[in-house]
């Protein structure tokens, strides 16, 4: 049994109905239960909810501050590698693009582990393409050993693995995975994925089954907002979240809501999400999810990101740079030939800091210990 | 004085350093409560680090650390833990937390069990994190723990004493320290588990959470003091009927 069987007998276009024809009243209900199903989630991010979004935030604000307090944790990505044998169009790194590719070497690492030291940051994130010639479990393995003494909490955002790699991972210091599934719409992941493994739309809807049976601490799911309709790709996600909790109830989970930004190649977003729409999703997440982790990247501007952090947000990068080696260059904004995507908010570390800080929350740099991983 | 192993406390109110706004607050309403005993997240401080945000004021004022091991699954993970903190912080109080369930957090019986059988025998004192399980209790006595730390609600759920039946079976039965933790989100909640007769309470969550922290800190170290007071003055006995007439015996007077 895995979450498959379940998504396969879930049908899209009826999911997508039944979000549109929630009324105010379901609204209502939704915002005064205190344990919310998945059908209750469906009409907070529905159209019918728009004009309850302050008492949504309202709720969101208290859930969050309760179960995590007046904190927000910051970490920082890593991108190993920008070779990708995939073609995804939306993507900066799909094979197609003329960019210059790169792969750290073990030096290269070491001063981008010590620039990322001085910023600060204790909980990193591992970003690669999917090349598994040259970034597979090996290299990643190899980095993992690497890295894990100066770090308290590791995760990586990789191609999907097998289970038994995870646990060669989990063995080398891995805390905690992110694999998004894109777009939960069957047909257009297809059109979206025109070559390479990722084309193989079950092995990576399996991922997270993979990594719960593995034991993994903590789990990253999501949809990319701007493939397919986002409030069906978010039933989906959100559906997904619910088996995952029930399932293997020993991990914690994160939830991201990454948009669509312009990036090399020509794409535009298919369904595109307003900063309202985006933020009543947030909130939804939060009442429906009181323990999930939120997490907001650099992708969202600066306003954005420090008008939203109060409401129901408990995870934040800061300074990413998208290409490969750009943090021992200082450099985040150069290189624009080697990125993933381009960032919106590029304030320095300590500047989002204190951003967190004067909405009254502590940013909090260190919340795991490595004696939790042996 | 409430006695825990070879320490002893003139204040019963507990008190932890998780979800503050910042140290300043958090040093401050701790110093209010007045609580000599202080629990941390392992994970949160950096164990290398005196000038830490959470570490150092504690350690400046000179208050009694009660590490605890907070994402901890199992017995090995909070072993290992308790180690660690015991060679760093030089204390060997320890608060065992293992809870497999990051939803909840709700403690796993089994293995803190396990973990307390060892850590006893290698000489910490040991103050487990566990559910109001009166049978629990009496199984880590006899393995060797300082005092019990049953809930009262889940973490941070501000619920009250909703296991208050089985606490008042716990305190009557227990030879070592009862100490309420979790769920008390309100001063009325630790005044009650005072007022039943337990030797202390760990309050956090309703303190780092209130809108004024460092009053709510005042507001519990008053009510633990006066539930104390009531327990050690004996509570009359409660009845919502008049005791005044007697008409199924009154007959015996004629």
């Amino acid at each position: 049994m895995s979450f498959l069987e379940r998504f396969n007998q879930i049908n899209w276009d009826e999911l997508k109905m039944s979000i549109h024809s929630k009324t105010a009243a379901d609204v209502q209900h939704a915002l005064n239960s205190s344990r919310l199903t998945h059908d209750q989630f469906l009409a907070l991010i529905s159209p019918a909810a728009e004009p309850y979004l302050e008492a949504m935030a309202q709720k969101s604000m208290a859930l969050t501050r309760q179960r995590f307090g007046n904190t927000l944790q910051l970490f920082i990505p890593l991108y190993l590698s920008n070779k990708c044998t995939n073609i995804c169009t939306y993507c900066g790194f799909s094979l197609g693009n003329k960019i210059r590719r790169k792969t750290l070497k073990m030096e290269e690492l070491d001063q981008e582990v010590a620039a990322i030291k001085k910023m600060g940051f204790d909980h990193i994130l591992l970003v690669t393409g999917e090349a598994p010639g040259t970034v597979g479990v090996e290299y990643i393995k190899s980095v993992l050993e690497r890295i894990r003494p100066h770090f308290s909490h590791i995760s990586i955002e990789v191609q999907p693995l097998d289970q038994a790699d995870y646990e060669t991972l989990m063995t080398a210091g891995l805390d905690a995975v992110l694999v998004y599934q894109e777009t939960y719409n069957r047909s257009a992941y297809k059109e979206y994925h025109l070559r390479g493994s990722k084309m193989d739309f079950d092995y990576r809807l399996e991922t997270s089954d993979r990594l719960g049976k593995a034991g993994i601490d903590k789990i990253g799911v999501g949809a990319l907002i701007g493939l397919e309709d986002w409030r069906t790709d978010s039933a989906m996600a959100a559906a997904h979240l619910d088996y995952l909790e029930k399932t293997y109830w020993r991990t914690r989970y994160s939830i991201s809501f990454p948009r669509l930004r312009p990036c090399e190649g020509e794409f535009q977003p298919v369904s595109v999400i307003s900063d309202r729409q985006l933020v009543q999703l947030i909130c939804a997440y939060r009442l429906f999810k009181p323990e999930a982790e939120l997490s907001l990247s650099t992708r969202e501007s600066a306003k954005f990101r420090d008008n939203v952090l109060p409401l129901g947000i408990t995870t934040m990068s800061a300074y990413s740079s998208t290409h490969p080696g750009g943090y021992a260059d200082d450099n985040i904004l150069g290189n624009e030939d080697l990125e993933q995507f381009s960032i919106d908010d590029n304030r320095r570390p300590e500047v989002v800091a204190k951003a967190i800080q004067e909405r009254g929350l502590e940013p909090v740099w260190k919340d795991w210990s490595p004696c939790f991983n042996h | 004085m409430l006695k825990i192993a070879d320490k002893t406390f003139a204040s019963r109110l507990f008190t932890g350093t998780g979800k503050f706004s910042n140290s300043l607050v958090m040093t401050e309403a701790i110093l209010a409560s007045g609580s000599e005993l202080v629990t941390m997240a392992l994970k949160r401080v950096d164990l290398n680090e005196q000038q830490d945000n959470i570490l150092g004021p504690l350690i400046e004022n000179n208050l009694n650390l009660l590490p605890n091991t907070s994402g901890a699954r199992n017995a090995d993970e909070a072993i290992y833990a308790a180690q660690l903190a015991r060679e760093a912080l030089g204390t060997h109080f320890v608060k065992i937390e293992i809870h497999p369930d990051p939803k909840y957090l709700l403690p796993d019986p089994i293995e803190t069990l396990k973990a307390c059988e060892t850590l006893s025998k290698m000489g910490f004192a040991v103050l487990p994190y566990i559910h109001a399980d009166p049978v629990l209790c009496k199984r880590l006595e006899e393995v060797g723990v300082a005092a019990v730390m049953p809930l009262g609600s889940p973490i941070g759920s501000n619920l009250g004493l909703r296991t208050k039946e089985f606490i008042q079976i716990i305190i009557e039965q227990s030879s070592v320290p009862v100490v309420v933790d979790a769920g008390i989100g309100s001063p009325s909640d630790a005044a009650l588990a005072m007022e039943i007769g337990a030797d202390a309470v760990l309050v956090n969550s309703a303190i780092a959470v209130a809108r004024d922290p460092v009053e709510m800190a005042i507001a519990f170290k008053e009510a633990v003091i006066a539930g104390r007071r009531a327990y050690t003055a004996g509570l009359g006995a409660r009845s919502l009927q008049a005791k005044a007439s007697s008409p199924l015996t009154a007959f015996l007077d004629d």
